[in-house]
């Protein structure tokens, strides 16, 4: 899989698990995910299953123009 | 006499919400955190951009936007995006991460001009708004464009003065003022802006408003030149109302010309 334009290897089963094991707090405010280019609501990550070949995008704001 | 104090009803509306200033900032390229803090609070605008992101693999503390989003309406951009497919997806990243519909399209079409790609702007805005999102495209300053982003339901259109952060102000008044006579929608002043005089140029040919970074952000005093810039809207947008006299190619004597000494 790609997590944020890099090669990952699966080793979670979910994307709740998958972010824990990263030492992301799922409550962290502002926080998005995409898997395949499809929006996961917050309300779902502990639930959503993950897949080999899944592109995963985990993004926030920063300062911008 | 005593000046009669008349309550000002000229808020700018974009989509249903009322801003009482009509400079939007954005939050990018300050010396430090507590600079742009001030900076912002000193323009005294409503609506403050930001950008959208990965995340760094190590972990996600505090970021600015903890701080920006208590106290500021936060605008998302799609800054850095070359097509409508990622631009779209940006966008609805955005909508999750804060909550908001509204976004600040951007698709660049040139990386050295940063000048942005109007075919995918037009698609990209048809898909959003479908989507429920109120776009604010940064486009060119054609009025032909906009016309069309106006009727792919755009909430207002933003075109630039000059390029990204060049600084060179207007470098087509003609066809700012042209876009802001024809527009059915708030022209936002995006790009380009330098100083103060250039906010106040675009305010007084008709924009509704100046979107602006890094004309504050690189400024020797961003804090100053804040409040530069929150005051050269505010009299732009008064000189616009108060109606500007034309320009002649001639003098016309200001004093009554009966009545000289020794005629």
């Amino acid at each position: 899989m790609r997590i944020n334009g890099k090669d990952w290897l699966l080793a979670e089963q979910s994307l709740g698990e998958l972010l824990a094991a990263q030492g992301i707090d799922p409550a962290t405010r502002y926080l998005a995910v995409a898997i395949n280019g499809t929006v996961v609501p917050r309300g779902q990550w502990s639930a959503c299953r993950l897949a080999p070949d899944d592109d995963i995008e985990i993004v926030r704001p920063r300062e911008g123009g | 006499m005593p000046a009669k104090t008349i309550a000002d009803p000229d808020s700018l509306v974009i989509a249903g919400q009322s801003f009482t200033s009509r400079l939007f900032i954005g939050t990018s390229g300050y010396p430090n955190q507590q600079i742009m803090l001030d900076s912002v609070e000193a323009s005294g605008a409503e609506l403050v951009t930001v950008a959208i992101r990965r995340i760094s693999l190590d972990g996600a503390g505090e970021s600015l936007i903890d701080v920006l989003g208590g106290r500021w309406r936060l605008l998302p951009n799609t800054a850095g995006c070359a097509t409508a497919r990622d631009a779209i997806l940006t966008a609805q990243l955005a909508r999750e991460a804060l909550g908001t519909s509204w976004i600040k399209l951007e698709i660049i079409g040139d990386r050295e001009t940063l000048h942005p790609d109007s075919e995918q702007l037009i698609a990209a805005t048809e898909t959003l708004v479908r989507d429920g999102f109120t776009v604010l495209p940064y486009c060119g300053d054609d009025p032909v464009v906009c016309r069309k982003l106006a009727g792919a339901g755009a909430a207002a259109v933003m075109p630039l003065g000059s390029p990204i952060g060049s600084g060179m102000g207007l470098c087509n008044p003609y066809n700012i003022e042209l876009i802001c006579r024809r527009s059915p929608v708030p022209v936002i002043l995006d790009a380009g802006i330098g100083t103060a005089s250039d906010a106040a140029l675009a305010m007084e040919l008709g924009c509704a408003g100046v979107l602006l970074n890094s004309a504050v952000a690189k400024a020797l005093d961003p804090r100053r030149m804040a409040g530069a810039m929150r005051d050269a809207v505010a009299a732009g947008r008064a000189a616009f109302l108060a109606g500007r006299i034309p320009k002649r190619g001639y003098a016309e004597p200001s004093s009554p010309q009966l009545g000289l000494v020794g005629s």
